[in-house]
């Protein structure tokens, strides 16, 4: 009952001074929202970059060619990377592999009638397209017999087909590559399909957009393992078996060992040009995990230095206010108040007033995720291209509120409220009652 | 305002507690030390009170021994030149400060030696305040300014809002009680605060200066006000240093140099002429209006 009166009491003092007390939350209010929100789109963020790369598979093991620095590669060809030898290799001896994709990339020019588009073409088996979690919107991916017969058929991803046929129907029409004079016949379409991620420096980002894919068989027959690329003025060889094999390991829990294993088994063979280097998307999945707590980390670091900011501002306030109201204290000591009455009194006020802070930022807080989508949609109607320049993990986040963060940011700004409040109230309790009676 | 307005001042003993509503946590009084001649006990006494202050490493007394006894239902106005120590005196009737020695028996209890938590409880249980500048709290409404008192004694119930309606009423505010005091003049604020100090059924009222911000009409209504409440058997010490203000009191105790210089009794005749007087004055200045 007393306690009811208490708090209706310290309500309606700080009504008294509506934008005063309003502008007092404010620090708490942002505090809070920004713990809420902030935290919301880090997790919306980290569950895009999770997400693409659980899209490479917990379960897989990327080998690839990597080019070697110039000084290693003097004085030799342009020969570097793996080697099918390689591929056999690991068929051969590695018992927890599933199954070995060998994946070969060359850059090209893909032409019909007028229409052309530059893009890779992918030498690959019928497996790529599941493992790369590609769809096929029209027609058929390439089969096994494409590839024992190394027949002339590609697949188109979905931009090379409506550039190329942007009026037609592309299925059983020929796609000419200029550079190596040879037609492949298209058998499917894909569907589109986002870019992976780009990890650490280790894996680069995957654009599926612009690739043409071909039995990996009929790329060696028709195209060899020799590629040169023309530069202005220059020509540059490069000669590579295999960009990249994937490798599927029969169980989550096997990963560690067989890259190890994988490992063992390639490195010396490449030891003395450094030209292949072995990705595990599992460990990059903890390295995004760590990342992702930093994000929280930063996030919640922030939010907290708003919150000691608006702990400044009620303390600030609730100064101001003792001296203003000393009459007032004065007042209720000759009355019969007690030290511990006005202490009491002028804590309500504070904890009242970052409650309600922190209501109102866990109700803005909520509004975040629409918040941050409409700043996005700002942004990109605004400016496109700063908007494709944005990393995707910002472009493509999902704000989720993390439920945990409502009673942390509610106890910190409870907390904040109770220390800050704490010293003018003492102030306000210590003040002699003759003196403060008189104080005009 | 009219002869008639004075009818409703009166507080009506319903809403007078008793005083056996005493708390019993207060420190252990020595049982009445002092007694007059009739046996009864004063409300207040106080014996050899003396107060000191050191302002800037020099002592000054503002009392050096002052001795007087207030029985119950007596009207004393304590009057002086400043620097008597009149202020001085007040704030240790009023409880606000400690005395460096001597005595002040409030009832059966020496409060000189209390701590700030007994002191603050004597104050909301025993003494009614009321100052020369009202001292309402600004944002409550007349009713609950009435309950503050109250309020620090943890009584919120409805009985004690029904209290404040009754003194409100007795005091002629029955149709402000959702007023605040911005929205009262001077003397209907002052009369908000006379029953605030009502609320607690004191031993006694202090009025500091309680007529020094009101005009000669409003003066004459709240002394009007004390006499009544005077006749029902409260106790009142005033202090003031006008002469036809402390003409209406039974008795007037003046202090020079921190000591008592004299303590005269006002006759009936000679209060009685005082509001006579005060009247015609109040009279003569609303006819220099018209």
């Amino acid at each position: 009952m007393l306690w009811m009166r208490t708090w209706k009491l310290g309500v309606k003092s700080l009504l008294l001074h509506p934008l005063r007390s309003g502008l007092t939350m404010l620090g708490i209010l942002i505090g809070v929202w920004a713990v809420i929100v902030l935290t919301a789109i880090s997790q919306g963020a980290s569950d895009v970059v999770q997400k693409q790369i659980e899209s490479l598979g917990a379960n897989t093991i990327i080998v690839r060619s990597i080019k070697p620095p110039p000084e290693k590669m003097s004085g030799r060809a342009a020969l570097y990377g793996l080697k099918r030898s390689d591929l056999e290799l690991i068929v051969a001896n590695v018992p927890t592999v599933d199954s070995a994709l060998p994946i070969r990339e060359i850059r090209r020019q893909f032409t019909y009638g007028d229409n052309q588009v530059d893009g890779r073409l992918v030498g690959c088996t019928p497996d790529y397209a599941e493992i790369n979690r590609l769809r096929v919107a029209n027609g058929r991916f390439l089969a096994d017999a494409d590839d024992i017969g190394a027949d002339n058929v590609c697949v188109l991803a979905a931009q090379v087909a409506l550039r190329l046929f942007p009026y037609e129907e592309p299925l059983g029409k020929r796609v000419y590559v200029p550079e190596s004079t040879h037609y492949y016949r298209v058998v499917g379409v894909l569907e589109h399909r986002n870019a992976s991620a780009a990890i650490g420096g280790s894996l680069d980002s995957q654009d599926y957009s612009g690739d043409v894919y071909i039995p990996i068989r009929t790329l060696r027959r028709r195209i060899g393992d020799t590629v040169v690329i023309r530069r202005s003025g220059q020509f540059e060889t490069e000669i590579m078996e295999l960009n990249q094999i994937t490798l599927q390991v029969t169980g989550v829990d096997q990963v560690r060992t067989t890259a190890a294993m994988v490992e063992s088994l390639i490195m010396p063979r490449h030891a003395a040009l450094q030209d292949v280097a072995v990705v595990v998307p599992l460990e990059l999945l903890e390295q995004a995990r760590n990342l992702r707590m930093m994000f929280l980390g930063i996030g919640v670091l922030i939010a907290c230095i708003s919150l000691v900011v608006g702990g400044i501002g009620i303390m600030n306030i609730m100064l101001a206010s003792v001296t203003e109201r000393t009459r007032e204290i004065g007042i209720r000591r000759a009355l019969g108040a007690k030290r511990k009455d006005i202490v009491q009194q002028f804590l309500v006020e504070t904890i009242v007033l970052s409650f309600a802070g922190a209501f109102l930022g866990i109700l803005l807080g909520f509004l975040g995720p629409p918040m941050y989508h409409g700043l996005l949609y700002a942004v990109k109607t605004a400016s496109p291209q700063k908007f494709e320049s944005l990393p995707e993990a910002i472009r493509q986040a999902e704000p989720s509120i993390v439920l945990a963060t409502i009673p942390l940011a509610v106890g910190i700004a409870v907390a904040v409220g109770l220390v800050s409040g704490l010293y003018p109230a003492v102030r306000a309790a210590k003040m002699n009652p003759i003196d403060a009676l008189r104080h005009e | 305002m009219s002869e008639s307005q004075v009818e409703p001042y009166r507080v009506s003993p319903a809403s007078v507690l008793p005083r056996t509503a005493e708390p019993g946590n207060l420190p252990a009084g020595e049982g009445g030390r002092v007694t007059l001649a009739d046996g009864s006990v004063p409300a207040v006494s106080i014996r050899e009170l003396k107060k000191s202050y050191v302002l800037k490493s020099e002592t000054v007394h503002a009392l050096r021994g002052v001795s007087f006894d207030i029985p119950e239902g007596d009207y004393v106005a304590i009057m002086g030149p400043s620097g008597s120590g009149k202020s001085t005196l007040l704030n240790m009737l009023g409880c606000l400060d400690k005395p460096t020695s001597g005595n002040f028996f409030l009832g059966h209890d020496d409060v000189a030696s209390m701590d700030d938590d007994s002191l603050a409880e004597i104050r909301s249980r025993r003494i009614g305040f009321v100052f020369q500048s009202y001292n309402l709290i600004q944002q409550y409404t007349v009713v609950e300014n009435i309950q503050v008192p109250l309020y620090y004694q943890g009584k919120l119930g409805p009985a004690e809002k029904q209290r404040a309606i009754d003194l409100a009423t007795s005091v002629g505010l029955a149709e402000r009680l959702d007023h605040r005091p911005m929205q009262l003049s001077g003397g209907q604020q002052q009369r908000v605060a006379i029953a605030r100090s009502l609320m607690n059924d004191p031993y006694f009222i202090l009025a500091d200066e309680a007529t020094g911000n009101l005009d000669s009409v409003t003066t004459e209504e709240i002394l009007n006000l004390f006499d009544s409440l005077n006749n029902e058997g409260r106790t009142i010490i005033m202090v003031t240093h006008e002469d036809e203000v402390a003409a209406r009191a039974k008795r007037i105790v003046r202090l020079a140099d921190g000591l008592l210089s004299s303590d005269r009794t006002n006759s009936e005749e000679s209060r009685a002429e005082a509001r006579i007087r005060q009247h015609e004055h109040v009279l003569a200045l609303a006819q220099r209006k018209l």
